[in-house]
């Protein structure tokens, strides 16, 4: 409990002196789990719109996909990654491994299922009668997709969230395809992990405190824009 | 005449609808009366492209429906359906009527006009800047009504519009489509399981019995002298179903 009191005060002396290693950390952080959710938005939000406003038995196969690497253990999509990257791999000539874009890629194949799958649930919610309103008011197929999503942000937008959260907290495949290089590739959790197997217990809690800042302002921002979908 | 069918039916695991002959003539008010599950809201669907038939051969305006997709749209944007299950877009009042006009491309201040006009129409101007979902179901019927008619179709299709409305927001209905029919000359074909109100409303009356037309006329002539007896028994009240 001791350790727990001075990790808050540790959280809070790291804050407030600015550490410039920290901010460093801290700021990949954030660029690399930004940039992955962004892409796996792209790709998953009009991927789960498609899916979505299928009918269920045409995707049966396509969701039981989804859904299981929506449960991907981070090691094992590191590993995969890892050997995509890696010297031998397909795309080792890009010398990408051991860099913030491999951690990114690593992320987005995490959380691109996530976003994928939770759209999908919940353009299938009502998609389908949201489409046919649209196309009867005269829309053309790309404004009738458009409203669907327009209208099921509130559902896309948690699946956003969850995405974000995910891969904010994560630490296996970062860990896997970034290396933990000081000044390069440290981000938060593996910095957490680090600091635990040296003892630093007090600077580990301290980090994981302002993890959990950094992702509840990012969330709060997500929910407020959510919040803002819905009826006053 | 506005639509002609010809030998349409629609299958799924069977047969849900078959019509032989339809012809719907502009300028009329059409009443679609029927049991529950007689194919009612099917042929509705049909008539508005939202559900292609299994065969039969389609004309709007004498023309058959184009192939192509972005034709299909031009004839798709002469009619609108208002569905039974009012839904309304999660934003504005206002904005939600001005929905199909944005569609059509039309300009800023056509659009603010039009919106304006039938919002005062309607009754609702004051609602304007007020979310949708937060309005009663008679106000967001008469919403839905004014947006599917803000551009002014050719064609209006009315999926049971005063399912579940307390008799004020009904005796309103009627008479916003009973104007809209006469002031704008837009046709109109409404489903409803309300005999009265298709009495009340329609010119013509097409009863739908199993999927089948068993018969269609003026409305005067389908309530007092009916020729088939399934009619008689459903517009007496004695077709149990």
């Amino acid at each position: 409990m001791l350790r727990l009191y001075e990790g808050i005060i540790e959280a809070f002396r790291l804050i407030l002196a600015f550490d410039p290693a920290l901010l460093e950390i801290v700021l990949l952080s954030l660029r690399v789990s930004v940039i992955a959710i962004f892409i796996s938005t792209l790709l998953g939000v009009p991927l789960g719109t498609l899916l979505g406003l299928k009918p269920e038995k045409r995707t049966r196969l396509i969701n039981k996909i989804i859904f299981t690497f929506m449960g991907m253990p981070p090691v094992v999509a590191g590993l995969i990654i890892y050997l995509i990257l890696s010297r031998q791999g397909p795309l080792g000539v890009l010398g990408l491994l051991y860099t913030p874009s491999a951690m990114i890629i690593a992320q987005v194949f995490l959380a691109t299922p996530i976003v994928t799958g939770l759209t999908m649930v919940g353009i299938r919610a009502k998609g389908s009668e949201i489409e046919e309103l649209a196309r009867s008011l005269g829309a053309g197929s790309a404004l009738a997709a458009w409203t669907v999503v327009k209208e099921s942000r509130i559902a896309i937008l948690g699946a956003i969230i969850t995405g974000f959260s995910r891969v904010v907290a994560e630490v296996g495949a970062v860990m896997i395809v970034g290396g933990n290089i000081a000044g390069r590739t440290r981000v938060m959790t593996t910095a957490i992990v680090l600091e635990t197997r040296k003892g630093n217990f007090e600077l580990a809690i301290g980090l994981g405190i302002i993890l959990l800042l950094v992702s509840f302002i990012i969330n709060s921002i997500l929910y407020n824009i959510q919040r803002g979908g819905k009826a006053n | 005449m506005l639509i002609e069918l010809i030998g349409i039916n629609k299958k799924y695991d069977k047969e849900v609808l078959k019509v032989d002959k339809l012809v719907l003539k502009e300028g009329l008010v059409y009443g679609i009366i029927g049991p529950s599950g007689a194919g009612k809201s099917t042929l509705l669907r049909i008539i508005n492209l939202l559900t292609p038939p299994s065969s039969g051969t389609y004309y709007f305006m004498g023309r058959s429906l184009p192939a192509n997709g972005k034709e299909r749209l031009q004839l798709q944007r002469n009619m609108a359906l208002v569905f039974q299950n009012t839904l309304l877009f999660r934003d504005s009042v206002w904005n939600n009527v001005a929905y199909g006009l944005k569609a059509r491309g039309y300009g800023r201040i056509e659009i603010e006009q039009r919106v304006d006009a039938l919002l005062e129409q309607v009754g609702l101007k004051d609602l304007a800047a007020r979310r949708a979902d937060t309005l009663s179901g008679g106000e967001a019927q008469r919403i839905a009504i004014a947006r599917a008619v803000a551009f002014e179709p050719k064609l209006l299709l009315l999926d049971e519009p005063t399912a579940n409305l307390d008799p004020g927001n009904i005796e309103l209905i009627e008479k916003m489509i009973k104007t809209l029919n006469s002031t704008k000359s837009i046709t109109v074909v409404m489903v409803t399981h309300n005999v009265f109100q298709a009495r009340r409303i329609a010119h013509e009356v097409i009863f739908i019995h199993e999927g089948n037309i068993v018969e269609a006329g003026p409305a005067e002539q389908i309530f007092t002298d009916p020729k088939d007896p399934r009619t008689r028994d459903f517009v007496e009240g004695r077709m149990i179903y």
